[in-house]
């Protein structure tokens, strides 16, 4: 088991390394830092002195990967790949193209993010299966006909429209919550109350849809015929064995997604102004702040390989017929 | 003679149209998949679909016609001057709806309009006063608009819907007809049989999806030219000529970006799965290295790529359209580029299966070549895969758009989209009086495109995937009163 884990956390970091050339190539070969400079200074202030003063500014002026002018081993090491991408692996993040510092950001911003997506997240996962499960023990019924037709319909609709027809009608007209901001303390859940509902609301839809065709995989098995003709009502059949049995899959495949629920939801935070991750890159992609995007992917992609492993572990000790070799 | 121009996408969506024309055909030859399509033209819910989904194609073609007008000699050029040509770049779309496009308002109106959103300074018998002004364009034949506006409206709705009404009848007659003109059957019979549902093909529920689009397009018609059907935007532009216009971008979206996934999907798909060992690790260590960045990240760092790139070549652009033009393109692509994983881990798990099957066997043991056994062997048993994802991914790009497009890394901000109008909608909703056309008309023509794709899309998923049919929700009959339904019998009982 413990040499199953090592071998996948080997193969993590030879992921993350891949990650960390490819975004190098990105932002550094297939576009210089001339280009990055000239982009941020923008408009008609560009001049070549600019662009130097920027470069210097940022630490962007050194060679890409060879420092001909260095001694020693400071030939490999001020160089642009080892002072910026490499430095990654050590989470040392630098500084942002406007000068602050990332790590920082990063740790101020990661409660803000929590507090928005686990209650998200763990609400979702009961309203979901609660939805499911319904449309399970109505089969073949009007219920199920129409719950899954407006589960089609919800899918169909874009998230931003539950935002803003939910900050429209929550906010504006009944004034029940904010628009948008955030505080800590006891007021913390009522600007938290409509980013959560919206995100329950716009992930309905898809997982519900979804979660009913795995209740509906299992309840074609052997154990719930046997369940059945002993005599259970269909409603034990439902709550004790399908649902626990369904349940085993559906948690494998969320614990992959715990990890990048630090990273928040983009869209929401942005929208209600919360102060987490997520706004934190939308913002940096539209500064084009090149320095946050690519420690973004950095911690983006660390935390996608924790949930893989996750999952692997996850597999094991939710279910005894697996074992990792 | 107008001069054509071919842009960038054009050339894409009609290279698409000649695909799928080549699917139809090969999959007319072959008795298999007309069989499996067969269940697919006898559904219902997917045939009335399909309509819709017509109805957005063919306005997407329409717009992706484009050309340069020629504008008349310039007084005293010679006669041999080479022609010039309009320097603006129209589509057949925009040329058919001209006074729409150029019927301009100051700012926002709302729908059938005859007066301002806001009021402003005006003139009246030489005084200034704070009043709505009347539009431009929106109900200027109206004489006294606050006694007219209403009749004028309902005989106008009338008109076109009446005209849409005889269209209605046409093309009921016209398919009745054509069903029996082989035959000796009358065409009475024809349509009590369409409209009893005894036909193979569920023309009633084509029929009727089909009627309501000719309704409302004979109301649009008979309206449009007088005023603005769903308002006017911030500067002035109609709305409902925008969410026309945006359909193609979504059209393009969907279908590119899918079409830009298959070849590495494919290719690398079934690399992996039929070579194994060291191909496969490979493989697999790219598109999970390609999976683990946050896509959002990853597309816009992609779409920074391409905005140094566009500025820095600015003379490979002739025209606005053109540049715009090439970042929907580009964007397609990168759609394509960056989401080709999960389609290449299902087709290598499907090739690996299939590389054991005894026939596959049987062919190396004959000594086809490794590419021969893929092409005529493993390729054509895994479509049935990369068409069953390709529909069901495309209305999730069309909502995809509308998020990227909100993060800044969508679409030029000068091409129209949906996500473009829902993000002018989204300061519109804060105003007070809330200006909600904008949002209105996105949503309902979004949800129109991507609802009656998702529908399609699950037929021809339940056609390819027989796994799928166990969990195909069935509208219950009458006759079935199970016991363990009271509640949905009582209902059917009560129709």
């Amino acid at each position: 088991m413990i040499n199953y884990i090592l071998r996948r956390i080997g193969y993590g970091v030879l992921i993350l390394i891949g990650v960390n050339l490819f975004t190098f190539m990105l932002f550094f070969t297939v576009n210089t830092p001339d280009d990055m400079a000239r982009m941020n200074i923008g408009g008609k202030r560009v001049t070549q002195d600019a662009i130097e003063k920027w470069k210097v500014e940022r630490g962007y002026d050194k060679p890409l990967f060879w420092n001909a002018k260095a001694e020693g081993l400071d030939k490999l090491k001020k160089t642009i790949f080892v002072e910026r991408s490499l430095q990654l692996f050590a989470f040392d993040f630098g500084a942002s193209d406007s000068g602050r510092d990332i790590g920082y950001e990063l740790k101020r911003r990661v409660g803000p993010s929590i507090a928005l997506a686990i209650p998200t997240f763990i609400l979702g996962i009961f309203v979901v299966i609660v939805f499911s499960l319904l449309l399970v023990f109505f089969r073949n019924t009007y219920v199920e006909f129409w719950g899954v037709t407006v589960a089609v319909f919800l899918l169909s609709i874009s998230s931003l429209f539950y935002i803003i027809v939910g900050q429209f009608f929550f906010s504006k007209l009944w004034k029940l919550v904010p628009i948008s901001g955030f505080a800590g303390g006891a007021d913390l859940f009522i600007f938290l109350a409509l980013p959560v509902l919206i995100g329950i609301a716009s992930r309905l839809g898809g997982e519900a849809l979804f979660y009913r065709t795995m209740f509906l995989e299992e309840i074609g098995k052997d154990y719930v015929r046997t369940a059945r003709s002993k005599g259970l009502s269909e409603t034990v059949v439902l709550f004790r064995h399908v649902l626990r049995n369904a349940l085993l899959p559906i948690l494998t495949s969320t614990v992959a997604v715990l990890p990048l629920l630090f990273l928040g939801a983009l869209i929401m935070e942005s929208f209600f102004g919360i102060p987490g991750l997520g706004s934190y890159t939308i913002d940096a992609i539209n500064a084009q702040d090149f320095a946050v995007v690519r420690s973004m992917v950095f911690v983006g992609s660390v935390l996608y390989i924790i949930g893989l492993i996750l999952t692997d572990i996850s597999y094991t000790v939710a279910d005894p017929r697996i074992r990792l070799s | 003679m107008p001069k054509i121009v071919l842009l960038a996408t054009d050339i894409a969506l009609y290279g698409l149209l000649v695909a799928i024309a080549f699917y139809v055909w090969h999959a007319l030859r072959t008795p298999t998949l007309r069989q499996t399509w067969r269940t697919v033209l006898h559904d219902p819910v997917a045939m009335a679909a399909a309509v819709v989904l017509m109805f957005f194609l063919g306005v997407a073609v329409l717009d992706s016609l484009h050309f340069r007008s020629l504008l008349p000699p310039a007084p005293g050029a010679a006669a041999g001057a080479p022609a010039a040509y309009s320097t603006r770049t129209l589509s057949v779309l925009d040329w058919l709806l001209e006074k729409p496009r150029e019927a301009r308002e100051k700012s926002y109106s709302v729908p059938l309009a005859t007066h301002g959103f806001e009021k402003e300074s005006i003139v009246v018998n030489g005084k200034s006063i704070r009043d709505y002004p009347r539009l431009q364009f929106g109900g200027t034949h109206l004489k006294d608009p606050d006694a007219d506006w209403a009749p004028d409206v309902a005989k106008r709705s009338a008109q076109g819907l009446a005209g849409g009404a005889v269209g209605v009848g046409v093309l009921w007659l016209l398919v009745a007809w054509l069903r029996v003109a082989r035959s000796r059957a009358s065409v009475a019979a024809s349509l009590r049989a369409i409209w009893h549902r005894n036909t193979a093909i569920p023309w009633r529920a084509m029929l009727l999806t089909a009627s309501f689009i000719l309704l409302c397009a004979g109301w649009v018609a008979a309206l449009w030219p007088f005023y603005h059907v769903f308002g006017t935007d911030q500067t002035g532009n109609d709305v409902l000529y925008q969410a026309l216009k945006s359909i193609r971008t979504a059209v393009v979206i969907g279908s590119l970006a899918t079409l830009a996934t298959l070849p590495f999907a494919i290719v690398f798909g079934i690399l992996a799965g039929y070579y194994k060992g060291r191909v496969d690790d490979v493989i697999q260590y790219l598109y999970t290295m390609l999976s683990s960045i946050p896509s959002v990240l990853l597309i816009a760092a992609f779409v920074l790529m391409i905005q140094v790139f566009v500025d820095k070549n600015p003379q490979m652009f002739e025209t606005a359209l053109q540049r715009a033009d090439i970042r929907l393109f580009l964007l397609a692509t990168i759609l394509g580029l960056t989401g080709w994983a999960s389609l290449a881990r299902l087709l290598r798990a499907e090739t690996l299966k299939l590389s054991e099957l005894d026939y596959v066997q049987a062919a190396r043991a004959f000594g086809v070549s490794n590419l021969n056994i893929m092409r005529r062997h493993i390729l054509p048993n895994v479509t049935h895969v990369v068409l069953i994802v390709a529909v069901l991914d495309f209305s999730g790009l069309v909502l995809y758009e509308a998020v990227l497009s909100y993060v800044g890394v969508g679409v030029d901000p000068t091409t129209n989209s949906f996500g473009t109008m829902i993000n002018s909608a989204r300061t519109e909703m804060s105003r007070n009086p809330t200006v909600w056309w904008t949002l209105a008309a996105a949503f309902a023509f979004m949800v129109a495109l991507v609802l009656s794709m998702q529908f399609f899309a699950s037929a021809v998923n339940e056609a390819f995937d027989p796994r799928a049919r166990a969990f195909r929700v069935r509208r219950p009959k009458a006759s079935q009163k199970t016991s363990e339904a009271p509640a949905a019998a009582a209902v059917v009982a009560a129709d």
